[in-house]
């Protein structure tokens, strides 16, 4: 489903000395099978527009279509929409409730289904656990509450993935896990990502998980769109974003500080890209050949010279900069 | 769905009744309760009005603001002047102007209603004066202060204002956290807004499961942090905002004791009860 939003405005608590405008006219375009970010400061509007796009805000300023539905309609299918747009929270392991995990993630299905066989019901919380890489068997007849909080958040977004939505919106799906974690998240989302749900937004505020995951990505400040445009687009204009207060990637950090040292890196600022441009422009071995990422993280048992020197040069300028 | 209700309606100014010791201001509220009940007649009443205007101009909140304080409980007070209305029975020099079944309205009973309705007006709106000019928190701080003589009969007085501010401090937090719920339910198809009384109350366990075990949550978080800063209750407790009294509180309460002193003066020199009504009964000839 595209997403397409025109002139979007909100204020909360209109008409009162409270109030405050939160959306002051998004235009922004979500084409159907991105994996899309949302970057902002808090109080930039981002949370509020994401809550649009599943009408848990209604419309009051301006165009929003998402997919077929119009949601300036207000006979719009608000339920058949929420069944097709999922939303994970931040937190998500704070929502849950039922006895079971079982349960728990039934909810859902519940929910937008009525009248959904038990059997049915079964399958689909099967298949739902295990793409969010937990054992049916193992958790699904235990309360969440005995589950440790990795696992309960793997527990809360199987219950919102059960269902198959066509977009799935996550707000700082990352936040409070420890860096395996993130990445088995992350991994997890690009497994979910065009097998289950065609679109996945994600809010954040975690440049490198932008700049590592996503297609696109745009830049919330005050309320508007402030950039729009793939992850390298985004992280070359290093100066407007640290204006709008924001970080830019640890990768696109150091290109900054290669650029000043007469050291031009064209790279799209993942980890990957960064380490092949860096070697390249050392001349190096391995210049043609991606690094594997598993190599990379341990640090390769015996790497040719010019790829250590590289990384190292690399981490050191980065370092300087803070 | 919850946005709307903003708890403790502190309105910030810099006036008069603002920087009143909170200790005067509540003992100001329960003599101008008194002075309410006592008040047996229009004039007292009248007399009461006056120094609540009087009061609202000094606090410089607006009228507006003041008055909307009246909303929560306009249906009780609806609510009880139609029953007074029609079940008020009347002496037996009263004037009955309309009677069918069990019910009666008779001028006894008219009187009587417009009566108990200004007596709830002004007792709301007087209160409403008190949390409009004082935090939640000076409040607090003002009734452990005038709680403090019960400590000798082995009230935990100290204890007792620290839960109030706890459940105080807790109350927007917690009205967050139940919005995020709401909504995360929401997005999994949930259903507040229709059905019957039942199936509502049913929609709301999985607001209520996770609010209570985020609360407790809190609470134990809580817990250990004052465990971790060495609270240890009462003894040795020092203030970081002391209350003192000042001429402000002195010119309030002389105020006050004025204004009673007038309303029993009222009370004993015009001896009819609805002495207003009286009159214009006497002038119409009723």
């Amino acid at each position: 489903m595209r997403i397409v939003a025109k002139g979007l405005t909100y204020v909360y608590n209109p008409k009162s000395s409270f109030a405050t405008q939160a959306l002051k006219g998004v235009d922004l375009t979500i084409e159907e099978g991105e994996f899309f970010g949302i970057i902002g400061h808090t109080g930039s509007g981002k949370s509020t527009f994401v809550q649009h796009l599943n009408a848990l805000i209604r419309l009051t300023g301006g165009e929003l279509k998402v997919g077929d539905y119009d949601l300036a309609d207000k006979k719009c299918k608000v339920l058949e929409l929420r069944g097709k747009v999922g939303m994970v929270f931040q937190y998500p392991e704070y929502q849950l409730f039922a006895e079971t995990v079982k349960k728990d993630v039934a909810f859902g299905l519940k929910n937008f289904n009525k009248g959904i066989s038990e059997e049915e019901t079964d399958a689909a919380v099967r298949e739902a656990l295990s793409v969010a890489g937990l054992n049916y068997d193992e958790v699904a007849e235990k309360s969440p509450f005995e589950l440790s909080g990795g696992q309960r958040r793997r527990v809360a977004i199987a219950g919102v993935i059960v269902t198959k939505p066509e977009v799935l919106i996550l707000d700082e799906p990352a936040a409070g896990l420890d860096p395996l974690g993130k990445k088995e998240l992350m991994e997890l989302l690009h497994s979910i990502h065009g097998r289950w749900c065609r679109t996945i937004v994600i809010v954040s505020h975690d440049m490198d998980e932008i700049a590592e995951n996503c297609t696109r990505a745009a830049v919330f400040s005050e309320g508007k769109v402030a950039l729009c445009g793939t992850p390298k687009e985004i992280f070359s204009r290093g100066e407007e974003l640290a204006a709008m207060g924001l970080d830019v990637p640890v990768t696109a950090r150091a290109a900054q500080i290669l650029r000043a040292h007469g050291y031009p890196v064209d790279t799209d600022f993942t980890c990957d890209d960064f380490v092949k441009k860096v070697l390249a422009l050392y001349g190096g071995a391995g210049a043609e050949t991606a690094v594997p990422p598993a190599e990379e993280a341990a640090g390769a048992a015996v790497p040719p010279a010019g790829e250590t020197a590289g990384a190292d040069g690399a981490e050191g300028g980065a370092g300087d900069a803070e | 769905m919850l946005n709307d209700v903003t708890f403790g309606q502190y309105y910030p100014a810099r006036s008069f009744v603002h920087n009143m010791d909170p200790r005067a201001k509540l003992l100001l509220v329960i003599a101008y309760i008194v002075s309410i009940f006592i008040a047996n007649n229009f004039f007292g009443l009248i007399l009461v009005t006056l120094a609540l205007v009087f009061f609202i101009l000094l606090s410089r909140v607006p009228f507006g603001r003041v008055l909307r304080s009246i909303k929560m409980i306009l249906f009780l007070i609806i609510f009880t002047a139609i029953l007074n209305l029609l079940f008020y029975a009347g002496g037996e020099d009263d004037i009955v102007l309309a009677e069918w079944w069990i019910i009666t309205i008779s001028w006894q009973s008219i009187i009587n209603t417009i009566f108990l309705a200004m007596r709830l007006l002004l007792l709301v709106l007087g209160t409403a004066i008190l949390t409009l000019t004082t935090t939640p928190v000076a409040l607090t701080d003002g009734i452990e202060s005038l709680l403090k003589p019960l400590k000798y009969i082995k009230v935990p007085v100290h204890e007792l204002a620290l839960v109030m501010s706890i459940a105080l401090r807790f109350i927007p937090t917690l009205m967050e956290e139940t919005n995020r719920i709401v909504a995360a339910q929401k997005a999994r198809g949930a259903n507040f807004e229709t059905g019957g009384l039942i199936r509502r109350a049913k929609a709301m366990i999985p607001v209520l499961i996770p609010l209570l075990v985020s609360a407790f949550r809190r609470a134990e978080d809580l817990g250990d942090a004052m465990d971790a800063r060495c609270y240890s209750g009462a003894k040795g407790r020092t203030k970081y905002k002391k209350l003192t009294f000042t001429w402000r509180d002195l010119l309030g309460l002389l105020f006050f004791a004025a204004l009673i002193t007038g309303i029993v003066l009222l009370n004993t020199y015009l001896l009819g009860r609805f002495d207003i009504i009286w009159q214009v009964q006497q002038w119409f000839g009723i």
